[in-house]
């Protein structure tokens, strides 16, 4: 009560002049204090990092693009005592080589059909990745089918001349599938037909395959020893890919599986696998495979290392997975299993794609490292783009003393371009999927 | 005297009980969970299973559809024994639907794919049919309209009665409910237990763990009082609250009802 009374002593008679507005709240400077020069340790940092963008970034612009040789025929361009520059890059050399950088040393009159390869690569790639591609479940036929089979006609040429008797093992080895999985569907007691109809599937599908192979489309042999570069790098690392993430799949199920024998293969496998390095997988991918095999049975020099990566890769692949599959709360097993869905059903309607959502990010990270990996395979002499770049820096033609720094800058810019592309893809997805089921 | 020798079920399989759990053990490692489960019940039987926390309510009846194993002593669900034939396994679960606590919806589909998934892929309805059966349960707990969000963008009520339309997609013949309520904010249990209330009146076999008293009054057939994975008692609700045989039951008892 007293309050209302005294009050209007309190109450001021005569309005205030406003104050200014306080000094720079808004606007690129006050962004900048705020961001960058918000306390003595931030403005330190700042300014260290300046300093070092200061060095480091001048130069290197300075080399790659303003005292870079564009135009020349061979190393007179880049080297000082013959009138051309040499404190810049020699992008000369990258040009003049560029078609060994691409295809190696693959028949020159034969390379539209590496071209043709690239093509149907990309066309799968962006079939599949672009996530509002038309009929992607015809996407995935197509790369996982019907691009392996034309690539390797197209690339090798195909016309195996399977003999007689190989086709004789086949038919054999078709019966042998069909009659396993017949037995398989008495052993779990579920019907015969679809049982049946998976095993003939797939007979079938490798027959046509193994048809597509063997047939002439009169296509000049090339042989793999010629092949290189990007051509090399790009099949690798896709190889790998495709390979590595379904078996990786499997070899995590086998990991987390209730069976001891399937459970002790997956983790011998993928223990061995990546308690050695990739080099020593390769060398002995390369050397001691065929000492394994019966002497008359060959395995092509380049599918060795495509064998050995492919392998290296799904064992991280594995662990990739099951750190997936363990973050999935037991509710969503017991859901699934309460609605009377099986096994198969249960991880691949329910487990494996929250799962696999979840790792995301760790399968590009296994992706991106595959895909620099793939220049390791120049170890045991295949011609992939860091060693079509190793073999061209020492010809004479071009010596001079920017070649091998152009050389690898080009690499590292192709890697980067692939890897970072990648890295950005992942985010896409990964933003896109969450937005599905935001709050 | 030859007529006993008939199996029940091969005059009329409506006698044949729904349920019946018969001398059941189950061990965690050392630990003694369910001890001597002996329980029949009928067709259309509505039975609450209350009991404090850890006294085995939830494992006994998670063992009914096999998400937990007994070791010894025999549960047959409609005319099925669960043993470890797979397929068998399958096939009762197909008939046994089951509403959890933390309601266990597939967070990556949308509440109609929830509901299709299971008509769809283990009963192999054609997908057009499905949808038209979800949206029929959907209905019926009264969320038609949230059929394309996600569960995520749901409410934990809503939540729960998705889980129970999604189990009534599969027309099983017994509910499970494992305290469906117990993980909601108060002013949502109630929207849950209405939709409870109505299958039960629906003549459902329920079985149902919960600390809702009220929900055992007003459907339950039978009241079972479980401690330390024993059946201490059960009873009609009338008798079981009113006139509680065991200490241990009346002290329960005093506790939740204040």
């Amino acid at each position: 009560m007293s309050t209302a009374v005294d009050m209007p002593r309190f109450v001021r008679a005569r309005q205030v002049e406003a104050l200014p507005p306080p000094n720079l709240a808004r606007g690129p400077i006050a962004w900048i204090r705020e961001n960058l020069f918000s306390g003595p340790f931030n403005t330190i940092l700042t300014l260290v990092v300046f300093y070092l963008l200061y060095v480091s970034v001048p130069p290197l612009v300075k080399f790659l693009f303003i005292d870079a040789v564009w135009t020349g025929t061979d190393r007179a361009a880049c080297r000082a005592d013959t009138g051309g520059s040499e404190s810049g890059a020699c992008w000369a050399f990258i040009w003049d080589k560029i078609n060994y950088f691409i295809y190696g040393s693959y028949t020159i009159s034969e390379r539209w059909r590496v071209n043709i390869f690239f093509i149907l690569l990309a066309v799968g790639v962006v079939w599949l990745l672009w996530l509002k591609a038309p009929r992607r479940d015809l996407g995935a036929v197509y790369f996982f089918w019907v691009f392996p089979v034309v690539s390797y006609v197209l690339l090798t040429g195909g016309n195996e001349n399977f003999s007689g008797r190989f086709w004789l093992g086949f038919a054999i080895f078709g019966a042998l599938v069909i009659a396993l999985f017949a037995f398989f569907a008495a052993l779990l007691k579920t019907s015969m037909r679809p049982a049946l109809i998976l095993g003939g599937g797939i007979v079938a599908v490798i027959g046509i395959t193994l048809a597509l192979v063997d047939l002439d489309f009169g296509l000049a042999h090339v042989p793999t020893s010629l092949w290189g570069g990007i051509l090399v790098t790009l099949l690798v690392a896709t190889v790998g890919i495709v390979v590595s993430l379904p078996f990786g799949i499997v070899l995590a199920l086998g990991r987390r599986s209730k069976l001891p024998i399937v459970r002790l293969a997956s983790v011998i496998f993928i223990e061995f696998v990546r308690g050695v390095p990739l080099i020593t997988v390769l060398i002995m991918a390369n050397t001691m495979l065929p000492l394994f095999l019966p002497g008359d049975m060959t395995v092509d020099r380049l599918l060795r290392p495509l064998i050995g990566t492919a392998l290296f890769a799904s064992a991280y692949m594995a662990e990739v997975v099951r750190g997936g599959l363990q973050a999935m709360p037991k509710g969503q097993y017991e859901g699934a299993m309460s609605l009377g869905l099986n096994y198969p059903q249960m991880m691949s309607l329910i487990i494996l794609p929250q799962a696999l959502r979840i790792v995301i990010p760790g399968i590009v990270n296994t992706f991106i490292g595959l895909f620099k990996d793939t220049s390791l395979v120049a170890i045991v002499g295949i011609f992939d783009l860091v060693k079509t770049i190793e073999a061209s820096r020492i010809d004479p033609n071009w010596a001079a003393p920017t070649i091998g720094i152009t050389g690898y800058a080009f690499a590292a810019l192709f890697y980067f371009v692939f890897c970072f592309g990648m890295s950005r893809y992942s985010l896409g997805v990964e933003r896109r999927l969450a937005a599905g089921q935001k709050r | 005297m030859s007529a006993q020798h008939i199996p029940s079920a091969a005059i009329d399989p409506k006698a044949q009980p729904a349920i019946e759990m018969i001398d059941v053990h189950k061990w965690y490692g050392e630990f003694h969970v369910l001890r001597d489960i002996n329980l029949n019940v009928k067709r259309g039987e509505r039975i609450v299973i209350c009991g404090p926390s850890g006294s085995g309510k939830s494992t006994m009846i998670r063992c009914i559809n096999r998400l937990e194993e007994h070791q010894k002593g025999r549960i047959i669900v409609d005319g099925v024994e669960l043993l470890d034939d797979l397929k068998r396994i399958d096939e009762v679960r197909r008939d046994v639907g089951m509403v959890f606590q933390h309601f266990n919806l597939f967070p990556h589909l949308t509440i109609l794919e929830n509901c299709t998934l299971a008509p769809i892929w283990v009963k192999k309805m054609p997908k057009k049919e499905a949808e038209e059966v979800a949206m029929h349960y959907l209905t019926r707990v009264k969320i038609p309209e949230q059929a394309n969000k996600y569960p995520g963008q749901l409410s934990g009520g809503q939540q729960q009665r998705v889980a129970i339309a999604r189990s009534l997609c599969m027309s099983p013949k017994i509910m499970l409910f494992d305290e469906p309520t117990s993980a909601l904010d108060p002013e949502m249990v109630k929207e849950v237990l209405d939709t409870m209330v109505g299958l039960a009146d629906e003549g459902m076999t329920m079985l149902c763990v919960t600390h809702e008293m009220g929900f055992a009054r007003q459907v339950a057939d039978r009241v079972i009082f479980m401690d330390y994975g024993q059946i201490v008692e059960m009873n009609t609700p009338d008798e079981f609250f009113k006139n509680p045989q065991h200490e241990r039951t009346r002290l329960f008892l005093s506790q939740i009802l204040h």
